[in-house]
């Protein structure tokens, strides 16, 4: 059911919520958090609700979906509350907000609020440069940002680095956990050295490829390289350096990755890249500080070769692919 | 996530992981399944769409290997054929080529029969093989998804080929499905002779309703919380019942089921084990010791109501109406004998004999063609001690209750009274629903999907010991053994709640049944 409110106001608009509770219990009460989703009034507001609809089979929650529209127009309030069939296992509302109303979603927020339960944002697009100091991102519990979705993702991630709060997360993160926990699980097996050097090779502005570098760094306190290949493809691929041999994961095809160690017989394992919405429900499943995002991030500073650098060195980012490469 | 497969060198820890990384799943070490009885309902409906669930959450280890072991004239593809079909049906997730394609490299079809030495020995080629091309590192879960009668031949057919032996780290695993005996001493035997071969740590007993999320919800709501565990007891409750009801017949298992019966095949697992849970004193900790030793010690303490005359009923369905269809009586039914005496109703009444239940009864019931499906366990509370209201003001109360619903619909329900709006004060029963599904995922694993990871995983936590089934049947036996010196069930009709006798019994004990 879709019910639109042109026009409108947070009182009028809870008004109708407890309404369609009353007449036709459409709207159950077992929510467990408020996702608020920022975005500019575009296609991708529809985008973002099928995401958060898929995402809400496992995670239950209010959305409300702020889109900011012209600026230059009168202060206006359009609301529109989708339940049931139209809104997957949550209630949807969308909330366009127009002239000076725009920059204060927030205050539109609060009265929306779930009682209780934790606040999510997420910010599909373009994010606020240091999402806790935002007003949404202020209400927020979690902050979800994407940098592979900015406009230069390398730079929003060195944002995310610097600015860092607890409840910051991406989905630049998000995307590489069947990576990390491929790596991890071949490490299980014998023999049980040492890693002493690791590279990592992806996109030169894959924010993702970046991170697991990141991480592999902060975990095995080893010398990291970032390797670049081809824009668009994702990681190519993480080989960790072993006495024995090198434990090699490498997807050339961004579906199928290839898991090549010592002792062990060449593997395939499905790793395509995955969809907005598996990262978001996965995200949506733990709500505490992701310690281990935090320290992934901290250590890009330490990661040879990214994006023209030196790790440790000072020097601003040079130009791209073919430099990465020859570090 | 810790370890999965094989011991590590002493000290050696795995750096990329870490207990605050909540995201990294657990997968698998390097293992393969082998399944007997690989053309039955349960591996095509169950088993085979769980391994492919896992598969495409990213669970199985790269180079996982299935085998197939089935009297059927069929080479790897036609195997791989039927797999494909069965998780085409049943997967509870997307069918995805590239995870099908990753999977079907590693599945393996023996032809041949549970006597045949010949083809023993090409299995256990098969899986050495395996271990070389696909490196499943001689990880084995055996699955037996075949009647217990032939438990002992595959059992001994497993031990002369060595399939049955581990060198060094690895690990060699076998699955049963119940029934696990039909009474205390055939469990014992069946125990015997699975332990012959497999020492207990190996064997992994499913009970699939152990695997269910809200039947270990039972543990979170009772002990994550602070508003149960108070009043979790004798002073507080007044009884338990605990239902499993279904509302199909025994269309096609009659011959199976004749001779077994509610009490052996529902009652025994599931239901005491349900009751384990709900009663059990709070564990150390969630490690698969102290689960367990809360579950025996729970079990010990459970002794029968007697006398079992009046404590016990049991029925048979007769031909009537159930939910708008007409159905034929058990004594009809296709495979189960005339003037057959097996029950399809089973209910007997329990007390748990420590300081927390003294007192309290606990009944269970199960049986087929029931007035609809449903698994729960009702927690009754004593009324209130004192009600300031006058008489008519309450006669609407009921007794407080809290449902926990495992089957279908799952979730929590209290029952509690409100006053009804007006000028008078007047209190009726009003419920307060929580319901999984909404809370929380409509895309919940099932049952066997966790069940069979944590047989890979080597977690044994939701699997009975042997010491469990023993107990189990030994507070079985003797209302089997009476039941087997007394007239044969009572008769009830189709699509209702079970026969008088059922009532009689509850009645008898100053209850009521709940309809669930």
């Amino acid at each position: 059911m879709i019910v639109d409110l042109p026009s409108t106001t947070t009182s009028a608009v809870n008004h109708a919520l407890i309404d369609i509770r009353e007449r036709g219990g459409a709207v159950a009460l077992g929510r467990v958090l408020t996702l608020v989703i920022v975005t500019d009034d575009s296609a991708q507001v529809e985008q973002s609700i099928d995401a958060a609809n898929e995402a809400s089979k496992e995670h239950p929650c209010r959305v409300l979906v702020v889109a900011r529209g012209l600026k230059r127009a009168g202060t206006r309030l359009d609301a529109q509350i989708r339940v049931g069939g139209d809104a997957g296992a949550s209630e949807v509302l969308v909330l366009r907000l127009y002239g000076p109303l725009a920059d204060h979603g927030d205050s539109v927020l609060v009265p929306l609020l779930l009682p209780d339960c934790p606040v999510v944002a997420w910010w599909p697009g373009a994010a606020p440069a240091i999402p806790t100091e935002d007003p949404i991102g202020r209400l927020a519990q979690r902050r979800i940002t994407d940098t592979a979705a900015a406009s230069q993702p390398i730079k929003a991630l060195e944002s995310r680095r610097t600015s860092y709060a607890e409840g910051d997360t991406d989905l630049a993160w998000t995307r590489i956990t069947p990576w990390r926990a491929l790596l991890a699980a071949a490490l299980e097996l014998p023999p049980y050295e040492d890693v002493e050097a690791v590279t990592v090779t992806g996109a030169a502005d894959n924010p993702s490829a970046d991170l697991l570098a990141g991480w592999l760094r902060s975990r095995l306190h080893v010398p990291v390289r970032r390797r670049t290949s081809p824009p668009g493809g994702g990681i190519s691929a993480a080989v960790l350096e072993r006495r024995s041999g090198k434990v090699e994961l490498v997807r050339p095809d961004g579906k199928v990755g290839t898991l090549r160690q010592p002792g062990q017989p060449e593997r395939r394992v499905p790793l395509r890249r995955r969809p907005v919405r598996d990262c978001l429900a996965e995200e949506l499943r733990r709500l505490d500080p992701d310690e281990i995002y935090q320290a992934a991030l901290q250590a890009l500073a330490e990661v040879d070769g990214r994006n023209g650098r030196r790790a440790g060195s000072a020097k601003g980012p040079q130009t791209g692919a073919t430099q990465g490469d020859e570090t | 996530m810790t370890a999965a497969s094989s011991k590590t060198p002493a000290g050696w820890v795995n750096p990329l992981l870490d207990s605050r990384d909540k995201r990294l799943p657990r997968i698998a070490g390097p293992c393969g399944v082998v399944i007997f009885g690989v053309t039955g309902d349960l591996s095509r409906k169950k088993l085979m769409p769980a391994i492919y669930d896992l598969a495409n959450r990213g669970l199985l280890p790269p180079g996982f290997a299935l085998v197939g072991f089935a009297r059927r004239d069929w080479a790897d593809e036609n195997f791989a054929e039927l797999v494909h079909d069965a998780v085409r049906e049943h997967a509870r997730t997307p069918f995805r080529e590239e995870v099908w394609a990753r999977l079907s490299e590693g599945i393996r079809f023996v032809p041949g029969s549970f006597d045949d030495d010949a083809s023993f020995d090409d299995l256990a080629s098969v899986v050495a093989d395996l271990d070389q091309q696909r490196g499943t590192g001689g990880n084995h879960a055996f699955y037996l998804a075949i009647p217990p009668a032939t438990f002992p031949v595959v059992l001994k057919q497993l031990a002369r080929t060595g399939l049955a032996e581990r060198n060094g780290d690895q690990w060699r695993r076998v699955v049963i499905e119940k029934p696990f005996g039909h009474d205390l001493n055939s469990a014992c035997e069946l125990n015997e002779i699975v332990n012959d071969v497999f020492p207990e740590e190996s064997v992994f007993r499913i009970d699939h309703y152990l695997g269910k999320e809200t039947v270990q919800n039972i543990l979170a709501l009772r002990f994550a919380n602070q508003l149960y565990e108070p009043i979790w007891n004798s002073n507080y409750v007044d009884h338990v019942q605990i239902t499993m009801a279904e509302d199909i017949g025994l269309a096609g298992r009659a011959g199976y089921y004749d001779g077994i019966g509610a009490a052996r095949d529902v009652i025994q697992n599931h239901l005491l084990q349900l009751l384990a849970l709900t009663a059990m004193e709070e564990p150390l900790s969630f490690s698969p010791g102290s689960l367990r030793g809360e579950k025996i010690k729970v079990l010990s303490a459970v002794k029968l109501a007697e006398p079992l005359d009046e404590t016990t009923a049991r029925g048979q369905y007769t031909a009537g109406w159930q939910g708008g269809t007409k159905v034929v009586g058990v004594l009809e039914e296709k495979g189960f004998h005339q003037g057959s005496t097996t029950e399809t109703f089973a209910a007997i009444t329990l007390h748990v004999d420590t300081r927390r239940w003294a007192g309290v009864p606990f009944f269970l019931r199960t049986g087929k063609r029931l007035g609809r499906r449903v698994t729960e366990v009702a927690v009754i509370f004593k009324r209130a001690p004192h009600l300031p209201f006058e008489t008519t003001m309450t006669e609407e109360l009921g007794q407080n209750a809290l449902v926990i619903r495992i089957q279908p619909d799952e979730g929590v329900t209290i029952r509690f009274g409100s006053k009804v709006p007006g000028t008078a004060m007047e209190v009726r029963d009003v419920t307060m629903d929580f319901r999984y599904g909404t809370a929380f995922t409509e895309s919940s694993p099932e049952a066997y999907e966790r069940l069979l990871l944590d047989v890979l995983l080597g977690e044994p936590s939701l699997f009975p010991v042997n010491a469990e089934v023993e107990l189990s049947w030994a507070i079985l036996d003797p209302v089997l053994e009476h039941w087997a010196k007394h007239d044969g069930p009572e008769p009830y009709a189709a699509g209702t709640w079970g026969p008088p006798s059922a009532d009689r019994m509850i009645a008898t004990a100053g209850r009521t049944w709940r309809r669930p």
